[in-house]
């Protein structure tokens, strides 16, 4: 019975142990719900997003780049197709040999390796390595057939930018490049950058990036651990960039570039109502092609080594004293502030008897003299006499308001070329600031026949002469079509200026503000003087550029030449009075030439500058008469086109 | 009389019949059933290799469940000790002549399966100490006399494991030992003291743990010491879970395990796998069956006369919450990860076998829950 009564406690002990032992597996599985509450329902879209992460990769897909259009639409700028190799960095182990196989494969030189791996090294290590963007077929073949073998490696359609006329546009339009770090800076290009993509490195290129560069596409694929891709969940196409389209006429580009050829200097046209740039034209050029696929280093120091600096648009960022081109402008100032009377007479007598200032002698460009001048005469034969005595009455403060408010020493096209300078109107403001010293009159006598501190680039040239042949209205300079801009608008907007005429209550002597398609003179008759003496001087015995006249109202021209030392002039060398040809090149004068056609009803304004070209009326008038011809031919199909006629193009 | 009777009773088949768990064998089957649509999935939906191994496995040991539920209680008492010997002979034999895989040497090669003795192990220590403490007075309980037998029984099978190296069954085959020890009656102060002594012990035990071991300790701690490398598979574990929700992301559509985020799927993390598809309300549901489960077995011993009987079924029944336990425990990132495998659920044959193994003999208390073994 002892046993019993025991048999019973122990059963009694070890159902209440299995009691306490459940109680226990209780509180343990309510723990296991309680995390699964926390994971599945607290936390649930914390683990849904590293879920998807996980499962979900993007691959982004080049967008292609905006072309980019003449006028006429005629594509400037278009887009190839080539064949890339990229590396994904971070999927290849060991680096060395993945090189040592493609090398093999495409057939790398060893300074094309030793590049890449200086590339490498710049690169993070998740980033992709472009080994090369322009495979022919026959190695993008090779690469797709070994790619089992290559880690890393992605084969890559992708597009390359052509320039189908090269040389004649490299400075308008620029070309592009790999990205360089600071590029990856510039937000639109950050936003959109893909590896391998080309952004723009100079011209339109780089300044429209925003527009060009378009939207990358994203292909979502879902993968597994290792990577490999499952299958693709979504495709967000890439989109083009946008077209840019230029007001250049790419026949008269072509022109101009052809009558620079074996010169330097720069040929700009210029629309005097829309101020649509039609031709701007810089010698000597290159070609941008060569760009696109990283120049190879000869070619880049034929360029760079290059005496006449083929790398500068000398169109805007070449400087030049403008020389007599500057007269016209210097004989309509003096007239709107009443210095003189156009009728004064002033006696040119010759290298013998120059120009006399406290004891400095200034001379006239023409040996034997002029004689007795009138101004309208002193325009069209260029007297340097007479406008040492204009300048002088005037004074350099007056002439630079004038100068200014004709599009001296701004820039003209904005902020669309980085390199584009301002050149300089000088003031004796701006020589106390600059050079801490005063205003010395001779300065002021020198600046009346554009030479001296006074620095222009051939467009600003460009526009001052259209503003003047318009009747002397402000226009807006633009080589990117803009579409609210045409010559009808214009010409009405500048006709409500002139019925508003009393409202302008304003002094144009004084130094104001002038807007868009308001008059900036302060008598009609002054300009119109001033253009009759620049039809003096092209059309007119004695004129200086009378030899490269057309007598066909259709093409006649009126303009005016200009010839800027680039060196003083010593009474030796007016002693000697060398040909152009005598003289050593670097020390020869520029030739300059300012324009506009036709002369009856103008529409469009020139400028031309031959680096060390000699005299303006030998060497840039003939160049600016040939292309003004070609310019007038092709106005109608541009006026056509431009009112919406496309069918013409 | 009765009792007489009982002893040397024949049973007639019908009795056998009636007094069948037919509850259990319910839960037995729905388990089951899920384990196969969830190795179904860890394969992409495509019926192949582990799949169709795992139903042969699962029928056949179902069969010979059913079968060895009809064995005497007493017989199972009889070879109690015997089945622990051909146990710990297996042990020793793997030790020599055992196969490897990854780093560990477990199974023996059986031809038509790879046996798994660690397995088989963790029934027999629990089938061996209910006999021990079957036949012990509870006065004697106590005396380190009849404690220190079974801490010896225990010590050896689990250093064997551990030799394999294989931690996570070692504890496992020590816990349901243990929990027999103290179903027993041994008083509480024992545990608390070894408890203690565990505790103070640790970090010397840990400094003996093999490099491997000591990474998975660390990184149990802090998951994101080493996200790619040992960290990888409790941060996979918890994203699959926790992206599951509610309701799971559907059958065959568990993105982490179907694009292979998931180590070892079809064992260890084949909760991860069921909870990623079913969600928060599959995963109760399935606690739910497993808790089911635990309590039907406990109802066996509650019924049972024999302390053999109770003492197995609470053991068992420890057992199986222990594995379950550590298995979800460990996939939901509140254990290091110790090979654990979810019982019934996880692909493997030893585990399966065991198991069953265990089953039959609580089916076989059951059906002859009258029967009193003598103490001899």
């Amino acid at each position: 019975m002892l046993n019993r009564g025991r048999n019973i406690e122990k059963g009694r002990v070890i159902t209440r142990r299995m009691f306490i032992l459940a109680a226990a597996k209780i509180l343990l599985f309510a723990g296991i719900s309680s995390r699964l509450y926390n994971l599945q329902i607290s936390d649930r879209e914390k683990y849904e997003i590293l879920s998807d992460k996980n499962r979900i990769r993007e691959w982004k897909t080049p967008p292609q780049r905006g072309i980019i259009v003449d006028n006429f639409n005629k594509v400037l700028a278009s887009n190839d197709r080539v064949f890339q190799l990229h590396l994904i960095l971070d999927e290849i182990n060991d680096f060395d040999v993945t090189i040592f196989k493609i090398k093999n494969l495409i057939g790398l030189d060893q300074f094309q390796i030793k590049k890449l791996y200086k590339k490498k090294e710049r690169l993070k290590p998740w980033d992709t390595l472009v080994v090369s963007d322009n495979l022919t077929w026959e190695q993008f073949s090779k690469i797709n057939l070994y790619l089992h073998e290559l880690e890393g490696a992605k084969p890559v359609l992708s597009t390359s930018r052509f320039y189908p006329y090269a040389n004649d546009l490299v400075h308008i339009v620029g070309y592009v490049g790999d990205a360089s770090p600071k590029d990856l800076e510039k937000p639109e290009i950050k936003e959109n950058f893909v590896p391998g993509l080309k952004v723009g490195k100079y011209g339109i290129e780089n300044s429209q990036e925003k527009m060009l560069i378009g939207n990358y596409g994203i292909k979502r694929y879902e993968v597994n651990a290792s990577g490999k891709r499952i299958s693709q969940i979504d495709y967000i196409k890439e989109r083009q960039g946008n077209k840019v389209n230029l007001t250049i006429d790419i026949e008269i580009q072509k022109y101009a570039q052809e009558l620079l050829k074996e010169k330097a200097g720069s040929i700009c046209a210029m629309d005097i109502y829309t101020g649509e740039v039609v031709a701007m034209a810089s010698s000597p050029t290159y070609d941008p092609n060569k760009f696109t696929h990283g120049i190879n280093q000869k070619d880049w120091k034929e360029i760079k080594n290059n005496p006449l600096k083929p790398l500068i648009n000398k169109s805007i960022a070449g400087l030049y004293s403008p020389g007599s081109t500057f007269k016209p402008l210097v004989a309509l100032a003096a007239l709107e502030y009443g210095i003189l009377d156009p009728n004064k007479t002033i006696r040119c007598k010759g290298h013998k008897h120059p120009y006399e200032l406290y004891g400095v002698k200034y001379h006239c460009w023409k040996k034997e003299g002029h004689g007795y001048m009138k101004l309208r005469n002193a325009i069209k034969q260029s007297c340097d006499i007479y406008f040492y005595e204009m300048a002088r009455l005037l004074g350099v403060d007056r002439l630079s308001i004038i100068a200014k408010r004709y599009g001296l020493g701004t820039n003209v096209l904005g902020d669309l070329y980085n390199d584009e300078k301002k050149g300089l109107v000088p003031d004796t403001k701006w020589k106390k600031r600059a050079l801490e010293q005063s205003w010395y009159l001779g300065e002021t006598v020198i600046n009346g026949i554009g030479q001296g501190y006074i620095q222009t680039t051939p467009l600003q040239l460009c526009l001052m002469t259209a503003q003047i042949a318009n009747g002397g209205y402000k226009i807006k300079p633009h080589i990117i079509k803009d579409d609210s801009i045409n010559y009808k608008d214009v010409l009405n907007k500048i006709k409500l200026d002139q019925s508003n005429f009393p409202l302008h209550e304003r002094n144009y002597l004084d130094d104001i503000n002038v807007e868009y398609y308001q008059r900036m003179y302060h008598k009609k008759s002054n300009i119109n003087f001033v253009l009759d003496a620049m039809f003096g001087s092209t059309n007119e015995q004695y004129g200086t550029s009378y030899k490269s006249r057309y007598d066909d109202p259709k093409y006649q021209f009126a303009g005016k030449t200009g010839t800027s030392q680039v060196r003083r002039i010593t009474d030796l060398d007016r002693e000697l009075d060398l040909d152009t040809d005598q003289i050593e090149y670097k020390k020869r004068d520029h030739a300059l030439y300012v324009a506009f056609a036709p002369y009856k009803d103008p529409r469009y304004a020139i400028s031309v500058i031959i680096e060390h070209g000699g005299s303006g009326s030998k060497t840039a008038a003939p160049l600016a008469s040939k292309l003004i011809k070609r310019i007038i031919d092709r106005h109608k199909l541009r006026e056509q086109f431009n009112n919406g006629n496309t069918s013409l193009a | 009389m009765l009792r007489e009777r009982i002893q040397a009773s024949n049973y007639s088949l019908l009795d056998k019949l009636r007094s069948i768990d037919y509850l259990l064998i319910l839960l037995i089957i729905a388990i089951g059933s899920i384990s196969i649509f969830a190795i179904y999935s860890t394969e992409g939906g495509k019926f192949s290799f582990y799949t169709k191994n795992h139903i042969i496995r699962l029928s056949s040991f179902f069969i010979l469940f059913l079968l060895l539920s009809f064995v005497r209680v007493s017989t199972w008492y009889k070879n109690a000790y015997l089945f622990y010997f051909v146990g710990l002979l297996l042990l020793i034999t793997v030790l020599f002549f055992g196969i490897s895989a990854s780093g560990a040497k477990r199974w023996i090669n059986l031809y038509f399966l790879n046996l798994q003795p660690s397995e088989l192990m963790k029934i027999a220590v629990i089938i061996c100490f209910a006999r021990y403490y079957h036949r012990i007075q509870s006065s004697d309980i106590q005396s380190y006399k009849f404690l220190i037998q079974p801490i010896i029984l225990l010590i050896i099978p689990c250093y064997l494991v551990i030799q394999q190296p294989d931690l996570g069954t070692s504890i496992l085959i020590a816990g349901s030992g243990i929990a027999i020890i103290w179903l027993a009656g041994l008083n509480i102060k024992y545990f608390v003291y070894s408890g203690l002594l565990l505790l103070v012990s640790l970090p010397f035990a840990i400094s003996i743990l093999k490099p491997y071991q000591k990474s998975r300790i660390l990184t149990f701690f802090n998951p994101d010491r080493d996200p790619l490398g040992a960290g990888y598979q409790i941060i996979q574990s918890k994203i699959a879970i926790g992206s599951g929700g509610f309701f799971g992301k559907g059958y065959l559509k568990g993105t982490q395990s179907y694009l292979e985020f998931l180590p070892e799927k079809h064992t260890d993390f084949i909760f991860t796998l069921f909870s990623e598809e079913f969600g928060f309300l599959g995963s109760i549901i399935l606690l739910l069956l497993y808790i089911l489960l635990i309590y039907r077995i406990i109802n066996v011993g509650l019924v049972s006369r024999s302390f053999f009987a109770k003492l197995y079924c609470f053991g068992f029944a420890t057992a199986i919450f222990l594995y379950v336990f550590v298995n979800i425990a460990m996939v939901l990132g509140m254990l290091p990860i110790v090979g654990a495998p979810l019982p019934i659920m996880s692909y493997g044959g030893s585990s399966l076998l065991s198991i069953m193994l265990g089953l039959s003999i609580v089916m076989s208390c059951k059906i002859y829950n009258q029967e009193q073994i003598s103490a001899y």
